[in-house]
């Protein structure tokens, strides 16, 4: 087997190699010069059961081949025999550190095909628990990304200043990591009485958390060294291989869907900002969801200090049946573009559900991104581009 | 140690030797235990905002590591298949040996030193760097390709940084001019800043850079964060220790605190003043010097452990760069200071 | 170039360590569960309690849930009719109702679909079993569970509908 890098309009696996690395077990094989080594699917570097096929020469990676789907649930046969409340709760489970944000362009696809909208107070409450959802997850990426790249103790702040983010979700809408709290036509429920108070005390507890996260690894020279100019996603590559969200902001791409896209939630009436930065390495992408930490915080604020009063739920019939009709909705998730294209034949279900997970995406750059990297940087890469394998694999 | 005689209680040779090798043998996991429990377990949870453990023995859970000890010494002796048996077994023990050996020299009170070398520093330095064998034997005895790998990147690492700590040596026996480590202690405790001999005149206060650099060297030696690249977690594979279980790792554990606590207690001796505090004489030193050396290890032990969980860890490259392009210059240049205000002064 | 955060920056490694430092001398967050615990919010999703006179066997929450946890069985009775002279009425008595805690989502869906507000949520989590097959609580035992449902707490300013659990 050649050790001359692989072409540079993609990678090329050989095949017969990866034949006989068929269990999940840190198998080593030396092969004139080449090793090869499987980051197999229990590891504590990649976030859940994702599979990498590294191989090596020396130090440096050679190819490195994802193998994803050791998660996969069917999510989208799934749908095909469930109704529309039951795959809100489904759907909570996809990306599960950002629960709340996966139910969005769900419910907001089956409202426009229903044509009903939902009243302006349950668009603000919707918005303020995905932004609420988009913090918790960074939050967490901001601690365990530190912990990746070997700083032990960040990862625990992460953990605990999440504590307060998903006590707020639980109390308005009964699960900490699984709302399931939105309706066709609005939410469930409306908020209980003191929660905007406490949302505005755990906002500053995030700010806190932020500056104690720049102070603390940000600005640690140690981090900077360790990844500055690792990992860099030129942005025409990252675009043509869909990544998408903090990432290809990361890379210079002023792309925001919030702003961009078709509007949806209220973030037509907030004011943010997008967040880039020109270099496209791992630190850029670390600054990128910290700066877009502080950004939801202050956007939650905003909508704090707009919420409207009136009810929250529109006027829907008992026995919901969403109109023939496809449609395609996409919404800027925490971890990128998330979309589902939905086809309606009138039933109380869907009748075929495609879900455009962010993550797969992002994931599909890993073989560009790995050619010629060393192993310790294939760690931090992994830690930066932050997927979640519920996300890869459905 | 010949603490006895002082006390008015003569003992015979044999009676000292003994009462010498109980008290090293049981100074090294003792001062492991301290050492992993303040730090590991409740400075490092207090850091991360959380408790530690608290239930084991009721009081703080200070049984935990005692209890761990325990069940570390009933598990199964497992060895690979294809390891080199005798190497295998032998590698932990070379790495202890050479903790042990350090505190021959560590002086404790005027009289509480088990051999009061001449050469004292010399010799701590040379027994400390023992455990690169150690650490070598036990990559290459694991039969494990990753073992073998990161047995020899730690090598590399600790042979790099033995040059920064030499250097940060060699300040303090240079202005203390005598290599002995009782010589330095009464250097210090005798010594005067500027005409106040209050504090005596510890070498922290003209050493400086030679304590940083002892720091960055020592904690390097541990192989701990921000260089601790060779036992990375949540990289890999852990390591040269990788096939280690039971009461072998023990020995490893054992064996990193144990070092933690002895180059703690050499920074200490050297920088910090060791067991004297100006004033101190006689029996009342012989009582109080431990827990003077103790106290002063314990501020040093803190600043280790401290850097150790708040920095995210170098890269292999990086780290040797650190250590060949940075630290080895400031260590020379050090050296060339002292000499020339030693001199000159 | 982007732009700076506005606050000044010692050296990076010092500002680290000033955070572990400041985290070390502030009281840790544990909860010594379970010498201690927190206490759950009144919504949070528990376990789930069944007013069983409210109950008329219509078996939506059954068909609605997504793990079909739920197990209904019920047998129609005759009653006497409530005036003199009708005709007598047939009443759905239930006869078993199981929730399998080990299938079951937390999703609510039976809650909220209960015409009858029969089903309610209940912040108590502290039900777990060595068996798996005492997970399945019957009637009896979610008839008990009814103890632990909080009252419905007031909303929040602003809100038009009345509170419900």
């Amino acid at each position: 087997m050649s050790t001359t890098l692989p072409p540079a309009d993609g990678y090329a696996v050989d095949r017969s190699a990866l034949r006989h690395l068929a269990d999940a077990q840190v198998a080593v094989e030396l092969d004139t010069g080449d090793m090869i080594l499987n980051l197999g699917p229990q590891h504590p570097a990649t976030h859940g059961t994702l599979r990498i096929v590294v191989r090596l020469d020396g130090e440096r990676v050679v190819t490195a081949d994802p193998v994803i789907g050791y998660m996969h649930r069917g999510y989208e046969k799934l749908t095909e025999f469930r109704t529309y409340p039951q795959i809100t709760t489904l759907v909570n489970r996809i990306d599960w550190l950002s629960s709340f944000a996966n139910e969005v362009p769900f419910m907001d696809a089956a409202e426009r095909l229903m044509s009903i909208e939902a009243p302006p107070r349950a668009k603000y409450i919707r918005t303020i628990l995905t932004e609420l959802s988009r913090i918790a997850t960074f939050l967490l990426f901001l601690g365990e990304m530190g912990l990746q790249v070997g700083a032990l103790t960040p990862a625990f702040y992460g953990f605990r200043d999440r504590e307060y983010v998903l006590n707020l979700i639980e109390a308005a809408t009964g699960g900490r990591f699984h709302p399931n709290f939105n309706r066709i036509g609005g939410i469930k429920d409306d908020l209980p009485w003191g929660w905007i108070a406490e949302c505005r005390s755990t906002m500053k507890v995030v700010f806190d958390a932020c500056d104690d996260f720049e102070d603390l690894v940000l600005g640690n020279e140690i981090f900077e060294a360790r990844t500055r100019g690792i990992g860099i996603i030129p942005d025409h590559v990252g675009a043509s291989y869909g990544v998408s969200g903090s990432n290809l902001r990361a890379s210079g791409v002023d792309w925001d869907l919030r702003r961009d896209g078709p509007p949806y939630l209220v973030y037509p009436d907030l004011d943010f900002r997008v967040w880039t930065h020109p270099d496209g390495d791992s630190y850029s992408r670390y600054w990128v969801r910290l700066q877009e930490t502080r950004e939801a915080a202050r956007m939650v604020l905003q909508c704090l200090d707009a919420i409207p009063s009136g009810p929250v739920m529109a006027k829907v019939p008992r026995i919901i049946k969403v109109p023939e009709g496809e449609i395609w909705v996409e919404t800027e998730n925490p971890l990128g573009q998330m979309g589902y294209y939905l086809i309606s034949k009138g039933a109380t279900g869907p009748f075929r559900v495609k879900i455009r997970s962010a993550s797969f995406s992002n994931v599909s750059i890993v073989p560009w991104l790995l050619r010629g990297v060393y192993v310790p940087d294939v760690i931090t890469i992994l830690a930066s581009l932050y997927f979640i394998l519920g996300d890869i694999d459905r | 140690m010949a603490a006895i005689p002082t006390l008015a209680l003569n003992l015979g040779w044999g009676t000292t030797l003994a009462i010498k090798t109980i008290v090293i043998l049981m100074i090294i996991p003792l001062g492991a235990i301290i050492l992993g429990y303040v730090f590991l377990l409740k400075m490092m949870s207090h850091m991360q905002s959380r408790l530690g453990p608290m239930d084991p023995g009721g009081f703080h859970g200070w049984y935990q590591l005692v209890g761990d000890g325990l069940k570390f010494l009933q598990k199964e002796d497992i060895m690979p298949a294809e390891s080199d048996r005798r190497v295998f077994a032998a590698a932990p023990a070379v790495v202890v040996m050479s903790t042990f050996l350090v505190f021959l020299v560590i002086p404790m009170g005027p009289d509480l030193v088990v051999k009061n070398l001449d050469v004292g520093v010399f010799y701590a330095l040379a027994v400390s760097s023992l455990s690169v064998i150690g650490v070598l034997m036990a990559g290459w005895a694991s039969a494990n390709k990753f073992a073998l790998l990161g047995a020899l990147r730690a090598a590399a690492q600790l042979i790099a940084y033995e040059l920064p700590l030499l250097l940060a040596v060699v300040g303090v026996v240079i202005q203390a001019g005598t290599m002995s480590l009782q010589g330095i202690v009464l250097n210090q405790q005798h010594g005067s800043i500027f005409g106040w001999n209050g504090i005596g005149e510890p070498f922290i206060l003209t050493q400086f850079i030679g304590f940083a650099l002892f720091l960055v060297a020592s904690q390097a030696e541990l192989t701990q964060t921000p260089f601790d690249m060779p036992v990375a977690e949540s990289e890999l594979v852990s390591g040269y220790m990788v096939e280690y279980t039971g009461f072998r790792f023990l020995f490893f554990f054992i064996g990193e605190f144990g070092t933690a606590f002895a180059f703690a207690a050499i920074a200490a001796t050297l920088f910090l003043g060791g067991w004297a505090i100006p004033g101190l004489h006689g029996d009342l030193a012989n009582i109080l010097g431990p827990f003077v050396l103790f106290a002063k290890l314990m501020f040093v032990a803190f600043l280790m452990f401290w850097v150790r969980f708040t920095y995210p860890r170098l890269r292999e490259d990086q780290l040797q760069a650190l250590a060949w392009k940075f630290l080895i210059p400031l260590g020379l240049a050090n050296v060339l200071l002292t000499g020339v205000f030693k001199v000159a002064l | 170039m982007p732009a700076k955060p506005s606050r000044p920056k010692m050296p990076g490694l010092i500002g680290g360590l000033g955070v572990t430092l400041k985290t070390m001398l502030r009281p840790a967050v544990t909860v010594q569960y379970p010498h201690e615990r927190e206490a759950p919010t009144p919504r949070a999703r528990g376990v789930i309690a069944l007013k069983e006179e409210n109950c008329t066997v219509c078996m939506l929450c059954a068909r609605q849930c997504p793990d079909w946890c739920i197990y209904i069985e019920g047998h129609k009775e005759q009653r006497p009719p409530r005036r003199e002279g009708g005709r007598p009425r047939s009443v759905s008595v239930l006869d078993r109702f199981d929730i399998d805690y080990a299938l079951c989502m937390y999703c609510g869906i039976c809650v909220e679909v209960c015409p009858f507000d029969a089903l309610f949520w209940s912040p108590e989590y502290e039900y777990s079993e060595f068996q798996i097959s005492n997970l399945l609580h019957d009637k009896v035992k979610l008839g008990e569970w009814m103890e632990t449902v909080p009252e419905a707490e007031p909303l929040e300013v602003g809100a038009e509908s009345k509170g419900k659990k």
